[in-house]
């Protein structure tokens, strides 16, 4: 009996060639046989055991965003299972069943994408094991399955009195065919959607148990640091290695094309016997730059036309009749991921096959990079997805830096497994940053004050410049200009252009990519010329927005539950800004109190978000508090600086995280929808600055343009 | 060999004395709910009680640890500690959790000394611990919340 609508290869046919989403790999699993043809094993995202529970496989990485218990509450909600019954499971790499559907074929996590891929294929996943459960009661009452009503794991069948726990039908439910359609429920019946149940992760996570890569041990497992060069694109020229394998414990030391690596019984030994090695580097091709040079290389390219983004009407022109114009430079730093775990894999390389335990969020590229290293087949690899203390991005990197490292040296240890362990230090250094970026913004306003011209020009590496399959270099890498390009302001002359550098520093998408900077200059500079045209922002930004009443709707419910317009004490000023990522609509409204020696501290962040149909609002929350904590941090203090190609920031006393005390009150407002669910791991970082500088603005009248602001005196 | 107290039991261990806690805990007794990230006494994520005060177990060599005993997320059960647990479970303060383990672990010691904290008492408690994905509102309201379970 095939429990599948489709097997692996009719899958790949009709669910990802026609991009319909159409995965209904529901299997129920009861007893112990599960001896189905090799495409049908695993079980794909559901599983019903005999006793009731409810194995939810997540195909998205948990860390931190919610997924784990986002996607099982879709599933159990069309399931009719009793919440208290689910668990989540990671899922295996294995793209042709879990891939990311707004990805083509490729799985992974990323671009706030979870949710919004998923929602329809969790629903049908849902409905499917419950029909499948229907109709076997049905065929052993011998009723009609129309008959028999569900409700939180409970089969019923009301004429004659007879119930079954799901468990009771979990196996005889697997000899029943697939049905081709399933009804999705309405959502006005919702009963798990739209509430505040219990995350799956929590308990785990406040007492310590919750098994993270740093955590998860194998037997006689070794542990891995690496010496890394202090400069991009260095290598290892030589290396005396004699007194780290004098230490005791230390059991190799490998060079790699990314360092020199120390294997020892635990972590201290070989951080021991890293600190023992001699290595020579070879820094003839090694990256010599720094920031303050990029920056003014950025301000020359600047000055020239750069690929266009877009062209609305006649920018130019418009701004050469304009009677007021307004000029702004806007500038970004790099910036590190700086996840609290840093990163870290496990690895065992045996009979010519890899197994890895990590937090791995893309899976596809993982499996090539490793394929490639290694130069094994991606069928010999398996990945096994743990949850991850934070990524940010951080963990879907293009070369798969950490996780081939950990592959290499696993290869050299045939049989034995090993824990790569970055320090702080390797991660702040190891690159892959938010790239540094300059905008040059002009304006035009007209005798009436009204917004007429929009001139853009943004230089900053492509992001996508570093894919396995990179876009063509003269082509505008949509990660530069996204927000920019994109806005939908009513202006009539827009023009967004892109400069594109290539740098040998690398570089990576950053918790909201493009958004973390374009957001920014396109809402401060908004801010400028609502100034300069002595127009309220709020009203101008209103009477711009007239073709998208999302935004205007959140710009709205900001406005209004945050007071705007009501006075303040002097010292204080409001600030507002809206943005649009990741299909999810933020406005924020920040309140500030700046001291007489330029000090200040934000008070209070009112956040509107409208991200259609808000599968677990306290996740959302969450998610909305926690972007604007993140976002703040970068403004208050964070980056990464190079002198001479070397990173001045290693730790956390020159890399600077927000603190508790300067985490303002944040008050998170969703707009009821029933709309697509929508991203909410990113939207609500990109408005936060601008926010913040608007309203210091308010305070003090002075315009801060480049982050981090580390004082507004 | 040095002898250890962790969570009331008596250890053995191999590692030598310059070698932090943190990795005596995690590496040699496997006990990895106190967390690395950074080494340096700079985020608080290796929150451990010695002889009950807390300490940052990545800079505290097994040697200066002595016979004083050990507490560790996994041994914090005190009626305190099982308050704020129950507080960071109800105000579902964790997101991606990896430096929870240390939060918990000062707010423990915060409510241990001072039952009842204003809002200042629990930031100045709670700045040495670093939460990257920002779980700030959520810990102070925990603090709060635990503190009314305990009165
Ligand atoms: S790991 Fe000890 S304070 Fe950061
Ligand atoms: S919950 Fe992620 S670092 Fe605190």
């Amino acid at each position: 009996m095939n429990v599948f609508l489709v097997d692996r290869r009719d899958f790949l046919r009709l669910g990802l060639a026609a991009g319909t989403g159409l995965v209904l790999g529901v299997r129920l699993a009861g007893a112990a046989d599960d001896a189905a043809p090799a495409a049908v094993t695993p079980d794909v995202f559901v599983r019903i055991g005999e006793d009731d529970t409810v194995t939810v496989i997540v195909k998205h990485i948990e860390f931190g965003q919610g997924t784990f218990t986002g996607l099982p509450t879709v599933v159990a909600e069309e399931l009719d299972c009793d919440w208290s019954r689910v668990r989540a499971v990671g899922a295996p790499a294995d793209p042709a069943r879990y891939a990311n559907l707004n990805w083509g074929g490729a799985q992974g996590t990323g671009g706030s994408s979870s949710m919004n891929n998923a929602y329809t294929q969790m629903r049908r996943a849902g409905a499917t094991a419950r029909a499948m459960l229907v109709a076997a009661a049905a065929r052993a009452w011998q009723v009609r399955p129309g008959e028999i009503t569900v409700h939180r794991g409970v089969l019923r069948h009301a004429a004659s009195g007879r119930e079954a726990r799901f468990g009771e039908f979990a196996a005889a439910a697997r000899a029943e065919a697939v049905p081709k359609n399933v009804a999705l429920k309405d959502p006005a019946d919702f009963v798990y959607i739209g509430h505040d149940l219990p995350r799956l992760d929590i308990p785990a996570k406040s007492d310590g148990s919750a098994v993270y890569t740093q955590d998860f041990r194998l037997p006689g497992m070794l542990t891995a640091l690496v010496a890394h060069p202090r400069r991009f694109g260095a290598g290892v020229a030589r290396v005396d290695d004699a007194a780290a394998r004098a230490v005791d414990g230390v059991v190799e030391v490998l060079t790699l094309p990314s360092g020199v690596a120390v294997v020892a019984r635990d972590f201290w030994t070989a951080r021991k016997g890293r600190e023992a090695l001699a290595v020579e580097w070879d820094e003839t091709k090694a990256c010599r730059r720094s920031s303050d040079d990029i920056l003014d290389q950025y301000r020359t390219l600047a000055a020239q036309p750069g690929l266009v983004a877009r062209a609305d009407g006649d920018a130019a022109g418009a701004l050469a009749a304009a009677a007021t114009t307004l000029d702004a430079d806007y500038e970004f730093p790099y910036l590190a991921h700086a996840a609290m775990e840093p990163m870290n894999a496990v690895a065992r390389f045996e009979n010519g096959a890899l197994e890895m335990w990590y937090g791995v969020q893309g899976q596809s590229l993982d499996l090539g990079n490793l394929s490639r290293a290694l130069d094994i087949a991606p069928e010999r690899i398996t990945l096994n997805m743990l949850y991850a203390g934070g990524s940010f991005g951080r963990r879907s990197h293009f070369a798969s830096d950490y996780a081939v490292e950990a592959a290499r040296i696993a290869q050299a240890l045939p049989g034995r497994a090993v824990k790569l362990v970055w320090t702080r230090e390797d991660d702040l250094r190891a690159g892959a940053y938010r790239p540094l970026n300059l905008h040059r913004v002009r304006g035009g306003l007209d005798t009436a004050g009204n917004v007429l011209a929009w001139h853009h020009r943004i230089v900053g590496q492509s992001i996508r410049a570093g894919l396995p399959k990179p876009p063509p270099a003269d082509q505008v890498d949509h990660t530069c200009v996204e927000g920019a390009s994109n806005f939908t302001y009513a202006i009539p002359h827009v023009r967004v252009e892109s400069h594109q550098p290539t740098l040998d520093i690398p570089v990576l998408w950053w918790r909201s990519v493009g958004h973390t900077h374009t957001a920014f200059a396109v809402e401060t500079f908004l801010d400028e010329l609502a100034h300069a045209a002595g127009r309220d922002p709020l009203a101008l930004r209103r009477e711009l927005l007239t073709d998208d009443p999302r935004r205007r709707a959140v710009l709205d419910l900001a406005a209004e539950k945050a007071g705007w317009g009501e006075a303040l004490p002097a010292g204080r000023g409001r600030g507002l800004a809206v943005h649009h990522s990741f299909k999810t609509w933020v406005a924020e409204v920040a309140e500030v109190t700046v001291a007489d020696d330029g000090s200040f501290q934000v008070d209070r962040v009112v956040v509107a978000v409208d991200c259609g149909v808000a599968i677990n609002p306290s996740i959302v929350r969450a998610q909305m508090q926690g972007g604007v904590g993140y976002a703040l941090s970068a403004l208050l203090g964070e980056a990464v600086t190079l002198v001479d190609g070397v990173a001045q920031q290693d730790n956390f006393d020159t890399y600077p995280l927000l603190r508790c005390s300067q985490m303002p009150e944040v008050e998170v407002h969703i707009v009821p929808s029933r709309e697509h669910p929508s991203g909410v791991g990113e939207p609500a970082v990109p408005p936060l600055a601008p926010a913040v500088g608007n309203a210091i603005f308010a305070a003090t009248g002075k315009r801060l343009r480049r982050l981090p602001f580390t004082t507004a005196a | 060999m040095a002898r250890l107290t962790v969570n009331t039991v008596d250890h053995d261990v191999a590692s030598s004395p310059d070698t932090p806690l943190l990795w005596v805990l995690r590496d040699e007794l496997g006990l990895t709910g106190t967390k690395y990230a950074c080494g340096k006494a700079l985020c608080g994520a290796c929150t451990v009680f010695v002889d009950g005060s807390p300490v940052r177990a990545c800079v505290t060599p097994l040697a200066a640890v002595g016979r004083r005993p050990v507490t560790t997320i996994e041994g914090a059960d005190s009626r305190v500690a099982e308050a704020v647990r129950r507080a960071w479970i109800e105000l579902e303060v964790a997101q991606c959790g990896y430096c929870q383990s240390g939060q918990v672990m000062s707010a423990i010691a915060l409510l241990e000394g001072n039952p009842n904290p204003d809002a200042a008492a629990v930031d100045r408690a709670m700045d040495g611990n670093l939460c990257r994905c920002a779980t700030y509102a959520r810990i102070r309201r925990a603090v709060r919340r635990a503190a009314e379970l305990l009165a």
